[in-house]
């Protein structure tokens, strides 16, 4: 999903250029990365299906629990977003020649709002996993039951992760497309167009890079207050502290001794506060007071897998700020194109956003156990109670399976295309309009 | 318990998303299982799927709408309906999915093999897709073992039962009617002609099994005392229809033909969700366990929220949707053959 969402702003932003520029470079580039994106969307829109059922086949006991509040996000989502970005993709795909230039160009546009709107409702969803607002538990049926709709969607965790993601999207698709455009360079005949293709990434790539560093400090901000324990997790921070320091790296057992571990004084505390001397909670002092609020129970997450989780998306979103900036400095300097040691780096950086979204997400979605819903349902109270080990692991097993040939195929595809030179005549690119890629009349697949 | 208006309201609301999925997605199914049968190359196969090409992924949208739409307003429906049809469903994910891969693979490569195979997926996945759909509403229909929570006590075969087989089947042989009065309407020469020869095979076989299919849920209602919920002329007027499909065809009337089979789906569906009422699951195990409206039904504040939101979004979709069916009213026409045909 990131990459649709981010690629598709950068298709949509190059098919804005040809409509203004006429110029053919955003031509090309339009036609190849629309491949591209093509090729991602597919994914997307099949996979998206699953979710839809996922939690009434799997989350049942949830599902019945939550559905008053959880349910309405998702019907929306399906109304809102699915049928707006299916629809006006089938005109983008087919209706090239049928409806006119402006309105091509409105619909790619409106299927990137409609991915935009997509991750919206569905965040409007997790987040109030995370952070349940707007409830109140029906006495009579034992669910939860929506008591005000505008605080839900207005949940303060919802905005700063809206944010979040939409900037990770299109980080994650500006990487992807200036990689390429790198690669593609090497060959002279194209090399004109990539390079412009490599401005455009850049660009989206560096602004979308910088947000992301403010951004992800509001994030830790809003994430303390909402679930402390989470964050003390994720900074492996055992005891409550003043001034906390940021530790960079730990080596230790991790119950709660440390051995080894290089930390920036304070920072902790002001990244988590904003004050120099804030008082950052421990995961000791947060179980203890869990067990009075809740009952006994061991309420502390797995604290490696956060600590690292965390640890590498936030070091690759480091590297990522770092990269931008050098991007942006060779380009003011007007050595982009020839500086060997980027285009290594921008071709090998590809994978870093998707290693992090995957990181973020597992910290995010781990460190809210054992809740399913933070401080309302446990996870194990969640599942579907009539099924066996054997129809879950069959579904499972099965689902990864799928999943992996799915994987390997978009890989496979998306590797050949992104690799194929663009053809060319004599070693010049021919106009875009060229017979070479006419359609017969409407057959499209 | 009593069923409030709104309750009311937004079962009718569900039922004709389902009934829009299945009037929509079912031609796109029957194009799909006629694929293998009356296309003869990879040209005519590409003439079939580019006929559905821009619209059955806003189709499909139909069905995550109704699933959400379910959750929303109905979570207890949507969390028992769910986890009891678990193997079920996971079958038809895995079709819907490979089904959705073929129409965007399958032409990335030109090798004839690997344009055969997606073709196979494709019929596969929309065969397995109407079966089990059929299955599904026939099953809540009949009925599945629920205890007196409603919770779901059997197990996969418990949903195999002979009349819902038999509404699997049913859906297996509308669709591939529908699909095949749709081609003929999108298609011309050969295509047209073969999609036309379709329709007259298959119309009679629908025929039967549909009325097989009726009179058997005449006595499933009749059992559950509630047969006057459904006014004898709605499953009356489906059964009519589909019979007159075979002359409408012969006489050439192929948009008649079309509009019939997409009327009697409706019909259908109408029957189906009208012999339900007021249960959502019929319990096998004691009638009086089956699941209500009224039980699985979110609150009031929630539905209100719903409400003004479809009412509020649901012109616009409808009319973009509208809109991108004018935008491709046009046939499908075959190049003349020795024609050069790009990827």
């Amino acid at each position: 999903m990131p990459v649709t969402i981010g690629l598709g702003f950068i298709v949509a932003v190059l098919q804005t250029a040809v409509y203004k520029t006429h110029d053919d470079r955003y031509e090309h580039l339009l036609r190849f990365f629309g491949k591209l994106f093509l090729i991602n969307f597919a994914i997307g829109v099949v996979t998206g299906i699953v979710q839809e059922f996922q939690f009434g086949m799997n989350w049942a006991q949830y599902s019945a629990f939550v559905g008053n509040i959880f349910g309405p996000p998702l019907a929306i989502e399906g109304l809102l977003a699915f049928f707006m970005e299916s629809t006006f993709l089938g005109i983008w795909i087919f209706g090239k020649g049928k409806v006119s230039n402006r309105i091509h160009l409105l619909s790619i546009w409106m299927v990137v709002l409609g991915s935009t709107l997509s991750a919206a409702f569905i965040l409007v969803a997790n987040t109030w996993m995370q952070n349940p607002v707007g409830y109140k538990i029906d006495q009579v049926t034992h669910q939860a039951v929506m008591t005000n709709f505008a605080a839900i969607v207005t949940n303060e965790l919802f905005l700063t992760t809206l944010m979040h993601v939409l900037l990770a999207s299109l980080i994650t698709g500006s990487a992807l497309a200036l990689g390429i455009a790198f690669y593609q360079m090497k060959r002279e005949g194209s090399k004109r167009v990539f390079a412009l293709g490599a401005r455009v990434a850049l660009v989206v790539f560096f602004v979308a890079s910088i947000a992301m560093a403010l951004d992800g400090s509001a994030q830790g901000v809003v994430t303390v207050k909402d679930q402390p324990m989470k964050m003390a997790a994720a900074e492996a921070l055992y005891n409550t502290k003043s001034g906390a320091p940021e530790s960079l790296l730990t080596i230790g057992n991790l119950k709660d001794q440390v051995l080894f571990q290089i930390t920036l004084p304070h920072v902790l505390s002001l990244l988590a506060t904003n004050s120099w001397n804030g008082k950052v909670q421990g995961i000791n002092q947060l179980q203890k007071a869990d067990v009075k609020k809740y009952g006994p129970g061991n309420y502390v997450p797995t604290v490696w897998l956060e600590y690292w989780n965390f640890r590498i998306m936030a070091g690759l979103g480091a590297v990522i700020i770092a990269i931008a900036v050098w991007g942006m400095w060779l380009l003011w300097r007007k050595r982009l194109d020839s500086s060997k040691w980027f285009r290594r780096v921008a071709i090998y950086a590809i994978p870093l956003p998707f290693i992090a979204n995957t990181t973020g997400w597992i910290f995010t979605e781990t460190g809210r156990q054992p809740w399913i819903v933070y401080g309302v349902l446990r996870t194990s109270q969640g599942v579907t109670r009539n099924l066996s080990p054997w129809d879950v692991g069959f579904t499972f097993v099965g689902f990864i399976a799928l999943y992996v040939v799915l994987g390997a195929v978009d890989l496979a595809m998306m590797l050949h295309y992104s690799r194929k030179e663009l053809a060319t005549i004599n070693g010049e690119l021919p106009p875009p309009d060229s017979s070479a890629d006419q359609e017969i009349d409407s057959l499209v697949y | 318990m009593h069923v409030t208006g709104l309750q009311l309201f937004w079962f009718v609301l569900i039922g004709v998303l389902w009934s829009g999925y299945f009037f929509l997605e079912g031609f796109d199914f029957g194009v799909g299982m006629l694929l293998p049968v009356i296309a003869k190359g990879d040209l005519e196969r590409r003439g079939l799927i580019n006929a559905i090409g821009p619209i059955w992924d806003g189709n499909e949208v139909w069905l995550i709408v109704a699933g959400g739409a379910t959750f929303a307003a109905f979570p207890l429906w949507y969390s028992t309906m769910f986890s009891a049809f678990y193997l079920a469903l996971f079958v038809v994910l895995v079709a819907l999915i490979v089904r959705g891969m073929s129409f965007e693979f399958r032409g990335l490569r030109t090798s004839t093999r690997w344009r055969r195979n997606w073709d196979r997926i494709n019929f596969s996945g929309s065969l397995l897709a109407s079966l089990i759909w059929g299955v599904a509403f026939a099953d809540l229909l009949k009925g599945i073992p629920l205890n007196a929570q409603h919770a779901f006590t059997g197990n996969f075969f418990s949903l195999l039962q002979p009349y819902a087989l038999l509404g699997g089947l049913t859906m297996v042989a509308l669709f591939v009617l529908h699909g095949s009065t749709f081609l003929s309407l999108k298609t011309t020469g050969e295509l047209h002609e073969k999609a036309v020869a379709a329709a007259r095979r298959v119309a009679p076989i629908a025929t039967l099994v549909l009325f097989a299919f009726l009179t058997w849920t005449y006595f499933v209602a009749r059992s559950h005392g509630n047969s006057g919920a459904v006014p004898g002329f709605i499953p009356v007027t489906a059964f009519l229809l589909i019979a007159a499909v075979s002359w409408l065809v012969r006489e050439h009337l192929n948009g008649w033909a079309f509009v019939f089979t997409g009327v009697a789906i409706l019909a259908l569906t109408i029957t189906i969700f009208m012999t339900l009422y007021p249960n959502m699951i019929t319990s096998s195990t004691a009638f009086s366990d089956s699941l209500s409206i009224a039980t699985a039904a979110s609150q009031r504040y929630t539905l209100n929220i719903m409400t003004i939101i479809a009412a509020v979004f649901t012109p616009f979709v409808l009319l973009y949707q509208g809109w991108t069916y004018w935008i491709f009213r046009k046939r499908i026409t075959l190049p003349p053959t020795g024609a050069k045909v790009e990827a």
